[in-house]
């Protein structure tokens, strides 16, 4: 492996890339050397490969993130480039949030009423769906709407700028593309993601306000007093602002790794785009397991 | 270093036995080339040859394996990437499809990289555009979005944007593929009017062997990763060499193999490879 890496060793990552094909090159070719053995090994070959794969590509993802902070300077200095792309990840996002907050705070609405119900203390219904969107379902849906709508946005349009040579004539313009085109779309969607869980679970509210006091007839009062009264800034809505803002994180970086990744093909692009959208939907409910363990264990 | 750069003060890029290769696979394998200052190059060969490979270690793009390429006076693979960034704002580099910035105007496309480089203020920048676009004849389009654009516009407008600071060194990638006889001669006679107003040196890399030859000074001719032939257009359009003649001519049986050259030889995929 290290024999392999020597010739190209060099520092845009592009070329690394193409060191860590070699794993993925001898993993195709050992079971066809050695065709007499057995199911179980060549099993355990492939399965040893895979792993090694992974653990490969997660370095190099590593590695780019890091690549990605050092070369932020840019996307300060200047940061009408990362407003601008804020404007397309996250302005652009805020219609398809408020209403799919809307919605689920409408449906919180119904279903904690037709819960709280039965047990006599529908006025907690302000509580019940404040806590579900601040806490969790706020950053959660937030993050993999996202994902979905920026983030497969931003690993598209990365993607193809590669295939139609944009970076490489970026690279040849002596303009580091990490730090011109990666570097600002990564701020922009760490940015925009803390704010785009904000309005989604304020809508939420709004909407379970909509249901259970206009719709169903909860006392105001109480609804908003309860609410008032339970929800804690530091322990609730600031553990939110937290889990939003390590979801923005998680999804930026893998939506501009993957699309720095793609190969430079219309397959490879869309292929990557999927990628973008499965891996980071599943990080970030992995991500929120992780967090809300260590953020509510004494609660 | 010094030395080679006193010692050939009119060479601007030097190759010396440059080898690369992907893997297990050579694409070169130690060729040698000398560009002159003020002239026009161009390299040619067929497709899949290293043409373009070769420029993009010219431009420090990839790392030769072997061998090395030498930009006045600088070796481009030794280079820290802040030298080669350096140097690499002294070159201008037309892609084959013009890899224009989708995103952006055709006048912010020309205007990139002197705003990325220079301070220098709004109004010097416009005027600077407006004049590199009229060099190309397209300075009534400088509110298109390149998408607007035909495919002659589109390489017009980044020949544009790759000379924006004035290069030493102009490199193009087929500058004449996928072009209409117009826009193809418009291209050709750009590049060498650019090239001698500029007073900057061109490689071409093209296949494009008729519209080639009437602008270079001196042709060099790539076949397998090697450099099989070598001269001025007038040298090679009288040359016997079994390869030119072929290239030249577009003849289709010749020195040029049909056959990709494959690892296992025929007979033994045939007989099948399990008896080893």
């Amino acid at each position: 492996m290290a024999d392999s890496k020597k010739p190209k060793a060099a520092p845009s990552p592009q070329r690394q890339r193409n060191s860590l094909a070699s794993p993925r090159g001898t993993g195709r070719r050992a079971p066809r050397l050695a065709p007499e053995r057995s199911l179980l090994v060549q099993f355990l070959t492939h399965l040893g490969h895979g792993v090694t794969d992974s653990l490969w590509r997660l370095g190099f993802a590593a590695h780019f993130f890091l690549a990605v902070l050092l070369n932020s300077g840019t996307a300060f200095r200047r940061f009408q480039l990362t407003i601008r792309e804020t404007y397309f990840s996250g302005a652009l996002s805020i219609v398809i949030i408020l209403v799919s907050g809307l919605f689920v705070g409408m449906v919180l609405g119904l279903q904690g009423y037709d819960t709280l119900e039965r047990y006599g203390s529908s006025e907690a219904l302000g509580v019940l769906v404040s806590l579900s969107l601040v806490r969790e379902l706020g950053p959660v849906v937030a993050g993999l709407l996202f994902a979905s709508r920026a983030g497969a946005a931003i690993t598209a349009e990365i993607g193809l700028m590669k295939a139609t040579e944009q970076i490489s004539a970026m690279e040849m313009m002596a303009v580091n593309p990490i730090a011109r085109v990666v570097a600002p779309r990564f701020w922009a969607g760490v940015i925009s993601m803390p704010l785009l869980a904000a309005l989604f679970s304020a809508m939420g509210i709004f909407g379970g306000y909509l249901v259970g006091v206009k719709l169903i007839g909860v006392d105001p009062g109480s609804f908003w007093s309860q609410m008032q009264a339970t929800v804690d800034f530091r322990e609730d809505i600031m553990n939110g602002v937290i889990k939003s803002f390590v979801f923005g994180i998680l999804i930026s970086w893998i939506a501009v790794f993957e699309g720095y990744d793609a190969d430079p093909t219309a397959e490879g692009v869309s292929r990557a785009t999927t990628r973008t959208v499965v891996t980071s939907s599943l990080s970030v409910l992995a991500a929120d397991f992780i967090l809300t363990a260590f953020m509510f264990r004494g609660a | 270093m010094a030395s080679a750069t006193s010692s050939s003060p009119e060479i601007l890029v030097k190759i010396r036995d440059l080898s690369f290769s992907y893997g297990d696979r050579s694409i070169l394998s130690g060729i040698n080339m000398e560009i002159p200052r003020g002239k026009v190059v161009a390299i040619m060969g067929s497709s899949g040859c290293g043409k373009t490979t070769t420029l993009r270690l010219i431009g420090g793009q990839l790392r030769p394996t072997r061998g090395m390429v030498e930009v006045n006076g600088e070796i481009v693979h030794k280079l820290t990437s802040d030298a080669l960034y350096e140097l690499r704002r002294r070159m201008g580099m037309l892609f084959q499809f013009g890899a224009l910035f989708t995103d952006m105007s055709v006048y912010d496309n020309v205007a990139f990289q002197i705003r990325e480089h220079t301070d220098l203020p709004e109004e010097l920048i416009n005027d600077l555009v407006l004049m590199k676009l009229h060099a190309v004849g397209l300075r009534g389009a400088h509110g298109l979005m390149p998408t607007e654009l035909s495919g002659g516009m589109a390489r017009r407008v980044a020949l544009a944007r790759a000379v924006a600071l004035d290069p030493m060194l102009i490199m193009y990638d087929e500058p004449f593929a996928g072009l209409d006889p117009i826009s193809l001669s418009i291209i050709g006679d750009l590049i060498r009017k650019l090239n001698d107003a500029l007073g900057a040196s061109s490689i071409i890399v093209t296949h494009d062997v008729q519209e080639s030859l009437k602008i270079v000074d001196y042709v060099y001719f790539v076949s397998a990763g090697k450099v099989v032939a070598e001269g001025t257009p007038k040298e090679i359009r009288a040359s016997e060499a079994p390869y030119v003649h072929q290239f030249v001519w577009g003849e289709a049986d010749g020195p040029v193999p049909f056959h990709n050259p494959a690892v296992q030889s025929y007979d033994e995929v045939l007989l099948g490879a399990r008896h080893g």
